[in-house]
């Protein structure tokens, strides 16, 4: 700290008259209505004080540390725009996972910032307050550079252009939408144990390492400096996750099953939205970090059962659906890709059949699953697509209720059986992917009955412009819904193979590197 | 001699992103500021309603009387996003940093008179607790305001005030000793003369509209005691002692005239809007600059004597002045 | 016994840091990769503010480990002198 004052004084010590100390419990107000959210979940805090703030940052040194980060970022953004570092990419392919960050992660940075505000106002104690209120500060640092840094890419390419309207409209994107939306209205401790633990500590690697690691591989140093310079404010993130769970299970015993329960449905709903990256990582990535499954068993397998091990001093057990989770990682990455080749004409990102080069990766790294259940459902595409029938599904996938994904999974050890479930609740029914996902809903129904499903309202008639007209004899529902959406039809969507992006990037490839 | 540089040129797609071009046209780059704050508010499809506020939507205009036909006109003059708001502090910090060295380095609070120092620990210690509870109010309009133009500038606010409590507390340190912040404390809690102002704080913390809170802490609480404290207050001590609480309290003078170009814009957007809003800015500038009064009153007594009421008069006028330019006048 | 890991862009300032930390920590495992360096010890790992002062050649605030850091794990205890990460089991 660039404390100087006092050298008798610890940093401890200091740093407590710099928070605690500042804080005083009301009298002119009830503390219930300056606090009014603190006791509705059940959680018992009896002392405040017993947080520990394990970094101990003062403002000064939070701008000053942060201002030096952001000039170093943006300068390697600066430089990246002005030599048209896109160009040094190693296939245009890749362009595809960024435009799949911008329009389903960047918006949930901002529901961070706008979360952790929220909690740092609601939690009483100093410690926490600090904490959270650096966390929303952060949050939108994370937003905002992935919008500058991401948008250098939107003059060149497409897909990048509407991601506001489309994380609030399309039917993939309202998987990490409702993911984010589900935590924020969810009560101040539930939201730390949702997002500032299960989130942040144990399953933001899956998230941020195949992403920057990606970009380092494939040539975007635009985006792998802001991922670097990003991941420096998660520790601290990480930080606040790990404290905050210890903090919250020390406080009273009766707090341990509330917290397990949340454990469990925040690993099952983060590890759901992960589908994204793990088909991210093994089909989008021309030059490839790691693939899902190894990935999983670093970052999951061996940091999560370390992270849990040190945990079981509390009473607290490996989420419910870990095993199902580590069973899933020879399936999950193909049959996501698939569900997103199928439906490669509604969403405004290009997808593409993996090349020869490609299955045998994918073969080496799936050595139990690959060559048996997907290898022959790709030779089938690609063929198809060969002889001028590339294969497009003209109807629209169920979702699932709770996390929103299409209901492509499978049966624990049956990957041939899609999953399926279902729970009545006042006399409508309603559908989940998984076990998962149904106790999520039958633990909080008057909660996930208010889902805006995509698929559902595409089917009840919301999701068309006030010009579309049904009566119409050539009245096409698939390209009225993509007007909707503000995609353009040719141009954001379907297969890489003759995009305009494939096109463009050979084309000024070309002309950076040709006389 | 010219210097030519080439490099390759690709001609672009487009500018911008669709729905900023959508505001600014469709032939023009961005600012990094318009790109980072226009529109970034999730826009339409919340999934679930708050269990902590199931009245409302998550984000929710309704949660204010003010109304808005673009809430995004709230624009912040400074252009603060993430990138230019940490590099203006770090400036900040720098210089009030230099400044507390220079001050430590050079004995200079040890030789500073006693009853200045005195003076100097009762009036500006306590106001780390008023610094605390802006922190507080500026989560609060962050979290339940509307639209990022305005909601952005509101969680930067109160953590420039976060900021204000921990230079205090340093000026205290470097002043006095930790046993000085602890009478602050307890004078703060008990002591007469501070109660009006710690009861028009806790009054705030449970304000359920975000844009009255807007008006209570930054226009009015804040107009008025940042002039006091470090405009008539300091200046006294200055005249008194020398400028070693200048010094110590750099940070503040300088980001209170960078806060008011904010402040200041947006309530004249807001106002300019429409009767109504007008007439609501005015009823609740009216209402918290007299409670706002009765409660800085006499602590400028205890710090100034019988030039209180005289500064008191001065920072009020100059409060007036803001509010009649902003057309809300009190 | 789980490792504590903690990982930095790979720079000149943090050159120095990951000396430091093999210095004090005889069991350090040093991964490098392109951008990143990440340094692996079973159970505890230390990072003593004078070490690294030795390495850099100028004073250090142990808060400047914020501008190189990517990522870590385990509890964090820090001092003036010494910032540590450790697992309790």
């Amino acid at each position: 700290m660039d404390m100087k004052a006092n050298k008798k004084l610890g940093l401890k010590q200091r740093y407590n008259l710099m928070t605690r100390d500042l804080e005083w419990t009301p009298t002119y107000q009830a503390v219930q209505d300056v606090y009014p959210y603190l006791e509705y979940e059940g959680i018992k805090i009896h002392d405040w004080s017993k947080f520990e703030d394990p970094f101990r940052l003062t403002m000064d040194a939070y701008w000053k540390y942060q201002a030096e980060k952001e000039r170093k970022l943006y300068a390697i953004i600066d430089a990246f725009n002005q030599n048209n570092g896109h160009l040094s990419l190693t296939d245009a392919r890749y362009i595809n996972t960024l435009k799949l960050f911008l329009t389903g992660v960047s918006p949930l940075e901002y529901m961070a910032h706008r979360g952790f505000a929220h909690v740092g106002r609601q939690f009483p104690g100093a410690g926490p307050r600090v904490a959270c209120l650096m966390q929303s500060l952060d949050e939108i640092r994370h937003a905002q550079t992935q919008i500058h840094s991401l948008s250098n890419y939107n003059k060149f390419y497409n897909g990048f252009q509407n991601w506001r309207h489309q994380h609030d409209r399309v039917w993939y994107l309202s998987v990490p939408k409702s993911f984010f939306d589900d935590a924020v209205t969810a009560g101040p401790f539930e939201y730390m144990i949702a997002i500032g633990f299960a989130f942040e500590y144990v399953l933001t690697n899956l998230l941020f390492v195949p992403f920057i690691s990606g970009a380092a591989y494939n040539g975007d140093m635009g985006a792998m400096a802001f991922g670097f310079s990003a991941q420096s404010d998660e520790s601290r993130h990480m930080t606040l996750g790990l404290e905050i769970i210890k903090f919250i299970l020390e406080q009273d015993p009766d707090n341990l099953p509330i917290v397990q329960r949340w454990i469990d449905k925040w690993f099952w709903r983060g590890y759901r939205v992960l589908t994204l990256v793990a088909m991210m990582m093994d089909y989008m990535l021309p030059k490839r970090v790691m693939s899902w499954k190894e990935a999983w068993e670093v970052y999951a397998e061996q940091n999560g059962g370390a992270l849990f091990a040190d945990l079981a001093r509390y009473g607290i057990r490996v989420p419910a659906g870990w095993t199902q989770a580590c069973a899933d990682k020879d399936h999950l990455s193909h049959q996501a890709w698939n569900t997103f080749y199928n439906y490669g004409a509604a969403a405004p990102f290009h997808t593409w059949v993996p090349s020869e080069e490609d299955m045998a990766w994918l073969s080496a790294k799936y050595p139990d699953s690959f060559d048996k259940y997907y290898r022959p459902m790709w030779e089938h595409y690609a063929k198809e697509a060969k002889e001028g029938r590339r294969f497009y599904n003209g109807t629209l996938p169920m979702l699932c209720q709770t996390c929103q994904i299409p209901m492509f999974f499978t049966e624990p050890g049956d990957p041939s059986k899609i999953a399926y479930r279902e729970s009545s609740y006042h006399g409508m029914k309603y559908h989940f992917c998984s076990d998962g996902c149904q106790s999520i809903f039958d633990h909080e129904p008057e909660k996930y009955v208010q889902s805006w499903l995509p698929v559902h309202q595409i089917y009840q008639g919301n999701c068309f412009t006030p010009e579309a007209d049904p009566s119409q004899p050539d009245f096409n529902p698939l390209a009225e819904v993509l007007k909707w959406y503000r995609m353009e039809m040719g141009r954001d969507n379907l297969d890489f193979e003759g995009s305009p992006d494939q096109k463009n990037f050979q084309a000024w490839r070309d002309l950076a590197t040709r006389n | 001699m010219q210097i030519d540089l080439r490099t390759v040129s690709v001609t672009p797609l487009r500018q911008t992103f669709d729905h900023i071009a959508a505001r600014i046209g469709g032939d023009k780059a961005a600012s990094r500021y318009i790109e980072a704050t226009m529109d970034v508010q999730a826009g339409a499809n919340p999934h679930y309603r708050p269990t902590w506020d199931p009245e409302h939507e998550i984000f929710d205009a309704s949660r204010t009387a003010i109304t808005m036909r673009d809430w995004y006109a709230l624009k912040d003059p400074r252009q603060y996003y993430y990138g230019s708001y940490t590099q203006a502090r770090a400036r900040l910090q720098e210089t009030a940093e230099a400044d507390f060295d220079f001050v430590e380095t050079r004995g200079l609070a040890d030789s500073y008179d006693d009853s200045a120092r005195r003076i100097a620990l009762d009036f500006y210690l306590p106001l780390r607790h008023v610094a605390w509870g802006a922190n507080m109010n500026g989560a609060s309009m962050c979290a339940y305001g509307f639209g990022t133009a305005i909601t952005q500038p509101c969680l930067y606010q109160g953590m420039d005030q976060l900021g204000i409590a921990q230079y205090l507390t340093r000026l205290g340190l470097a002043l006095g000793q930790p046993g000085d912040l602890e009478a602050a404390k307890h004078a703060w809690l008990n002591a007469p003369v501070w109660q009006g102002l710690r009861r028009y704080v806790e009054d705030t913390f449970v304000l359920k509209d975000w844009f009255e809170l807007y008006v209570a802490q930054n226009v009015v609480l804040d107009g008025l005691l940042f002039p006091l404290a470090y405009g008539e207050v300091e200046r006294s001590l200055t005249a008194k002692a020398g400028p070693v609480v200048a010094m110590l309290t750099r940070f503040q003078s300088e980001w209170f005239q960078d806060a008011s170009k904010w402040v200041d814009a947006c309530l004249r957007v807001a106002a300019q809007e429409n009767p109504a809003n007008q007439a609501q800015l005015a009823a609740w500038s009216a209402h918290w600059r007299g409670r706002a009064v009765e409660a800085l009153q006499p602590l400028a007594q205890m710090a100034l004597g019988n030039q209180g009421g005289a500064a008191m008069d001065h920072v009020v006028s100059q409060l007036d002045a803001r509010l009649a330019k902003a057309g809300v006048s009190a | 016994m789980s490792n504590v890991f903690i990982a930095f862009q790979k720079n000149e300032d943090s050159r120095a840091i990951v000396e430091a930390i093999v210095a004090d920590n005889p069991a350090a495992v040093v991964n490098e990769q392109p951008a990143m360096v990440k340094v692996d010890v079973p159970h505890r790992l230390v990072i003593k503010r004078a070490t690294v002062e030795e390495q850099l050649g100028r004073s250090f605030d142990l808060q400047e480990l914020h501008i190189n850091l990517i990522t870590l794990t385990g509890h964090i205890d820090e001092t003036d002198d010494e910032f540590s990460l450790s697992w309790n089991h």
